[in-house]
Formats: C-alpha cells, sequence, structure tokens
C-alpha cells in the first residue's frame, strides 16, 4: 500500500487515476499467474486522520466544524508536531493490524522529512502524559526497529540533490535514529555503444552512408550524453565516497513519460539493484 | 531568439517581478537571475531569495551564518546596484510584531511567549505571506528600482495571496476569543461547544500549552488591526499593474501541469502572466522524426551506428513529447513570450554560472 501525506505526487496520474483518497484504491489488481500482489493507494493528510480520531472519540458530530474553524491551526501550533504525529501514529496502526504486507510511505521532500521524523521524539518529550505521549512512544518505536520501518532517499545524479541526500541520511541518523536502507539514484542515462565514434566512420563499418547534415546531429547528440553521463557518474562516486550505504541505479526512460508499462520497467530495474545487494 | 525582447522589457520597466510556479523547477536561479539583468541594465535591484540551495546560497553573499534577512550587497560588472536577501520568516514577522505594538513591553511580551514561537514555524501559510511581507517592505524602501521575489514553493498555487488573509483570520479567530473570555455575552452558546472541544483537546495535549497560547492572544489583544491594514496593503500591492508574475515551469508532465493550474488560478484572479520560463529543456539536435530515427536504430542495431542513431532518436523523443507538454501552457499564456532554458552541463552555483542563464534568458545565445 502507497501511502501519500503531501498533495499530488503524479502518481495517480502515472496509472490514469483520479487522485487518491483517504478511502483506498487499488492501482494493480493481483494476478496469480505471475504470482503479483495487489498495489493499492490512498492519502493521509493531519485533517483526515484527526477527523478519524475525532469520530473514534465520539466527537465526529463536529469534526467537520472544528476542521473549517482552523481549529487544527491553533492546535498544531500550539503543539508543533501534532500535525506529523497524527499521520505517524496512523501509520503505526496501519502496520499493527497488518492491513499490508508492505506500507510505501511517500514523505515529505528533504528539508520537511527531517521534522516530520522527528516530530515523535519532540512530543514524547514536550507532552509528557496520556494518548499523546504514548502515541509519540509508540511511533518512536516503530521508527527504531530496523525489522519494522527503514527509509528509502531517493536522489537525482545531480550536484544539489546529491548534497541534499548526504545532509538529510546524516540527519536521519542523528536526530531520528531510523534505519537507513540502500539509495535510490534515479535517472541515470543508459550506455550505449558508438558514443565515442565517429558517426562517418561509424557508418562506415556498417557499410551505411549518412544523410546531409546527419553526422552533426549524431556526433552533437553523442557529444551531450557522454558529457551528461560523464557527471552523472561523478555525482554517484561523490555520494558513494560521502555515504556508506548501497545504491540502486534507475535509468532514465527516454520512452515515455510514466505509466504502468514503464514502471514495471523500473521494478525489473530496482529488483535487479536489489538481488545483487551484498 | 525573437521572443527575448519581452523579458528585457519586463526587467527594464517592472517594479516588482514574482517568480512563481512548483518546486524544483529553477525559481531561485531564474530570479536571480532576473535581479542580475536588471542590475546590469543599471537598476538597482534586491532579489528575495526563500532556501537557496547552499552553493547558490554563498555565491550571493548569502551564505554562512550571515543569514540575510537585510539586503546584502553583491558587488559584480554591472552599471546598477544589486542587493540579495535570504528571507527569515522569524525574524520578518518580529520586526512585524515591534512596528505593530503600541508600548515596548507588548511587543517584548509576545516575542517571549513560546505560542507566538511556534507561530513561524509550525503554521502553514505564514513562510509565504512573510515573504510577501518582506516584498512589500522592500517594495516601499526608495533605495530600490526593482524587487525580484522567489516564492515558496506550494501545494496550492496561489498560497501567497491567500496567507496574508488566512494569517490574520487565524490572529482574530473566535477560538481565541473564546480561551480568552470564555463566557462573554451572546457568544455564550458558541462558546459552550468551543470549550467542550478545547476542554477534549486539553485532556489530550494537556492543558498548559493552552496557557501559552491564551497568554499570547492577552499580548496580541489591540494588535489584530494594524495587521488586518497592513495585509490588505500587501494584497493590493500583489494585485495590482506594478507586480509582474513570471510562471517559471519545467517540460515534465507533472510539472506543466502544475503550471498550467497556476496559469489558470492567476486568470481568475485577473493577474496576467508576464512571461513563461521554462528551464531544464533536452536540446534540439535534429528535425527527423523520431521514429524515422529508431527505425534506422534497429536496423543497425549492434553496431557503433546502431547506438549513435538510438542516442539521436532518444533525444529527438524527449524533445518531441516536451514541446507536446508545452504546447497548451504556451497557449495558455499568450501574448506573454515564452523563454526555453536548455539543460545546463552543471549546477549553477555561482555567478559565472547565473551569467550563462542570464545568456539564454535574453537571447545572447
Amino acid at each position: 500500500m502507497i501511502i501519500e501525506v503531501e498533495g499530488k505526487s503524479g502518481l495517480a496520474s502515472m496509472y490514469g487515476s483520479p487522485a487518491f483518497t483517504y478511502d483506498e484504491v487499488t492501482l494493480a489488481a493481483a494476478d496469480d499467474a505471475t504470482g503479483r500482489a495487489e498495489v493499492r493507494a490512498r492519502t493521509l493528510t493531519p485533517d483526515e486522520a484527526l477527523i478519524e480520531y475525532l469520530e473514534d472519540s465520539n466527537m465526529g458530530r463536529i469534526s467537520k466544524r472544528l476542521m473549517s474553524s482552523g481549529a487544527l491551526d491553533m492546535v498544531s501550533t500550539a503543539v508543533p508536531g501534532i500535525r506529523d504525529i497524527l499521520v505517524l501514529g496512523k501509520i503505526k496502526q496501519m502496520e499493527r493490524e497488518g492491513l499490508a504486507d508492505l506500507l510505501i510511505l511517500d514523505a515529505p521532500a528533504a528539508g520537511h522529512a527531517i521534522t516530520f521524523l522527528q516530530s515523535a521524539s519532540g512530543l514524547a518529550d514536550a507532552v509528557r502524559l496520556g494518548p499523546i505521549n504514548a502515541q509519540a512512544k509508540d511511533v518512536l518505536g516503530l521508527l527504531g526497529d530496523p525489522d519494522r520501518c527503514q527509509v528509502v532517499l531517493v536522489t537525482l545524479p545531480e550536484e544539489t540533490p546529491v548534497n541534499e541526500l548526504v545532509e538529510t541520511a546524516y540527519q536521519l541518523e542523528d536526530r531520528v535514529g531510523v534505519s537507513l536502507g540502500p539509495v535510490v539514484v534515479n535517472g541515470l542515462y543508459p550506455p550505449l555503444p558508438g558514443l565515442d565514434v565517429a558517426p562517418k566512420v561509424a557508418a562506415g563499418q556498417a557499410g551505411a552512408s549518412l544523410r546531409p547534415g546527419e553526422a552533426d546531429a549524431l556526433a552533437t547528440a553523442a557529444q551531450f550524453r557522454r558529457d551528461r553521463m560523464e557527471l552523472q557518474a561523478e555525482q554517484v562516486a561523490r555520494l558513494a565516497e560521502a555515504l556508506p550505504l548501497p545504491q540502486l541505479h534507475l535509468p532514465y526512460l527516454f520512452d515515455a513519460e510514466l505509466g504502468p508499462p514503464q514502471l514495471d520497467e523500473l521494478a525489473v530495474a530496482m529488483l535487479a539493484g536489489v538481488g545483487a545487494l551484498p | 531568439m525573437s521572443v527575448a525582447p519581452g523579458l528585457i522589457d519586463l526587467v527594464t520597466t517592472s517594479r516588482i517581478i514574482i517568480c512563481s510556479g512548483s518546486g524544483g523547477v529553477g525559481k531561485t536561479t531564474s530570479a536571480a537571475v532576473i535581479a542580475m539583468e536588471a542590475a546590469a541594465q543599471g537598476r538597482r535591484t534586491v532579489v528575495v531569495t526563500i532556501d537557496p540551495a547552499k552553493r547558490l546560497a554563498d555565491a550571493l553573499g548569502l551564505g554562512g551564518d550571515g543569514i540575510g534577512n537585510t539586503p546584502k550587497r553583491i558587488e559584480g560588472p554591472w552599471g546598477g546596484e544589486l542587493w540579495a536577501v535570504m528571507l527569515d520568516t522569524k525574524s520578518t514577522f518580529d520586526d512585524l510584531v515591534t512596528t505593530y505594538s503600541s508600548e515596548s513591553d507588548q511587543a517584548e511580551r509576545i516575542l517571549a511567549n513560546r505560542f507566538y514561537k511556534n507561530i513561524s514555524g509550525a503554521l502553514s501559510g505564514t513562510q509565504e505571506y512573510m515573504a510577501m511581507e518582506k516584498l512589500y517592505e522592500l517594495h516601499n524602501d526608495e533605495g530600490f528600482d526593482l524587487v525580484v521575489v522567489d516564492t515558496p514553493p506550494s501545494r496550492n498555487a496561489l498560497d501567497f495571496l491567500d496567507a496574508p488573509k488566512r494569517l490574520t483570520r487565524f490572529l482574530d479567530h473566535r477560538l481565541y476569543r473564546v480561551l480568552m473570555a470564555p463566557t462573554r455575552g451572546v457568544m455564550k452558546a458558541v462558546n459552550v461547544a468551543a470549550q467542550a472541544f478545547v476542554r477534549q483537546v486539553s485532556k489530550v495535549v494537556g492543558a498548559e500549552v493552552f496557557e501559552d497560547a491564551i497568554t499570547f492572544f492577552q499580548a496580541f489583544d489591540g494588535m489584530e488591526a494594524g495587521f488586518k491594514d497592513r495585509a490588505e496593503k500587501v494584497l493590493d500591492l500583489l494585485t495590482s499593474p506594478a507586480s509582474s508574475y513570471v510562471l517559471v515551469a519545467s517540460p515534465k508532465r507533472d510539472t506543466v501541469a502544475e503550471a498550467k493550474y497556476f496559469a489558470e488560478k492567476l486568470a481568475e484572479a485577473d493577474i496576467p502572466i508576464a512571461a513563461l520560463i521554462v528551464n531544464r529543456m533536452h536540446p534540439h539536435f535534429t528535425d527527423e522524426f523520431p521514429e524515422a530515427l529508431r527505425e534506422r536504430a534497429s536496423h543497425f542495431e549492434g553496431t557503433d551506428l546502431g547506438g549513435l542513431y538510438r542516442n539521436l532518436a532518444d533525444f529527438a523523443l524527449v524533445a518531441h513529447r516536451e514541446e507536446e507538454h508545452l504546447s497548451g501552457l504556451t497557449e495558455m499564456v499568450d501574448p506573454a513570450p515564452v523563454i526555453r532554458v536548455p539543460f545546463l552541463q552543471s549546477d549553477v552555483h555561482d555567478l559565472t554560472g547565473l551569467a550563462l542563464v542570464g545568456d539564454h534568458l535574453f537571447g545572447r545565445v
């Protein structure tokens, strides 16, 4: 089950599905022939989690009005981190109920990811008793147990994203104490033969003749790809040096924007990477 | 590039340029480049950045501990002036509180309050509002001819327009009146329900957290009018012809979709788009059709020539698709100029890099 916590991620449109809601949808059905299990998705926002919490505590009647009146704004300003703990608490509950074999949280981007995951320890300190404290402690238990929860950091092979990832990784280890899984590097140009061969030479070897202007276009495009691949390789090496975590590499897909067939292709690449992990 | 003069006009005549768009599309870089160009055109320019990547901040002289909530001058080969500000939400808010407090100890009481300290970090929309507040302040500073501002990445397109209203509503909210004067007169019936809620919440989070809130609102009492008045002035400025909006996007499907949504919302608010900048465009190497190139690649599969054709086909496909994604958007912003900036060889993190982007943005390549 995929859980979105921040607006639209583009995942819904990849599956040609309307934007996800608090009620889960099935993105891909189970297929007994191939042994594939189903993939489901839903959203989980603090407002929604609070309404559910209020309904469970017999306050459902006034929950909508309280939300629209900005009550959550007030409470979350008085107690920073409460929005995040509402979401994390709900996820912990879903994990405990065994709603899926694997829950994948599409977490907030770099800057907010730290505060998001740190909310539990902050609240456990700030609110010493009562349900919030209990909730925060349960979430801390989840985050600190590598068998139950890991963070997979994802980046592009570019300078700024790599810098941000390295910084995020160390902060997560220091301040949250959550276990880090492999790092995903997304969008690497796949290698091709002949990129360093002059088009005319390559044509001669293949017994072909080029059209007017074609040699230039082929050469400039090859040069561009070589340069980008070199830069990407530098960033991958820099990441490996800065962060002693295994990497999973995903190719840049030139064919089309992501849809189910492209996701399959990426899944195959991901699984190959996972299979090769030490 | 025939469209370039449009952006030059904007840079030489505007008083305010607001760069908006979704996150990760090069908004901060575009804002910095526009400001640099204006300085080169002889104007006294200040750029307000929000959370720039570290090396870009360094390039703008904003790195290290010198958080620049007040403008810092950047020396360079320009006839005008270039100044940069890195928005510090809390300091900006503090300044507002100091401005609108009637006596100095009112400001002190507010600034020391824990609930108040949480507002800048935890209340959504505060960063957006403070960015616009900073813009207003710099616009009224006679030392500057042009203010260029980078908007925070928002989930909702017009958060920065809604934020002033949102914050004043928050500060003026009935729930606080309830907290402060629990059983006053005609509000009694409402108060009973609200108090039930407060009691419930207190049970969960602890009553002491509301004490800070109550103290804050008591201290804040009387300042709402000043804040509201200021918020209205900021909103007027943002929707006046003095403010030009530059939409920044990248050519990917989802960011174009967000840019379209943004363009729609601006149109609904009767705000014209002055220019569209599309960053990170893949280069256009050939006019041949991707399908034809693919066919040739398959024909020569396994040879170096096959690889070269495959590569050209790859980029032809990407370029084709990017133009397809953009076509609807460029129509929507018509007649605003559309400036396409290619994928650059490396990240922009110094003034030379910014100048290079400037060459693309202003048609000198």
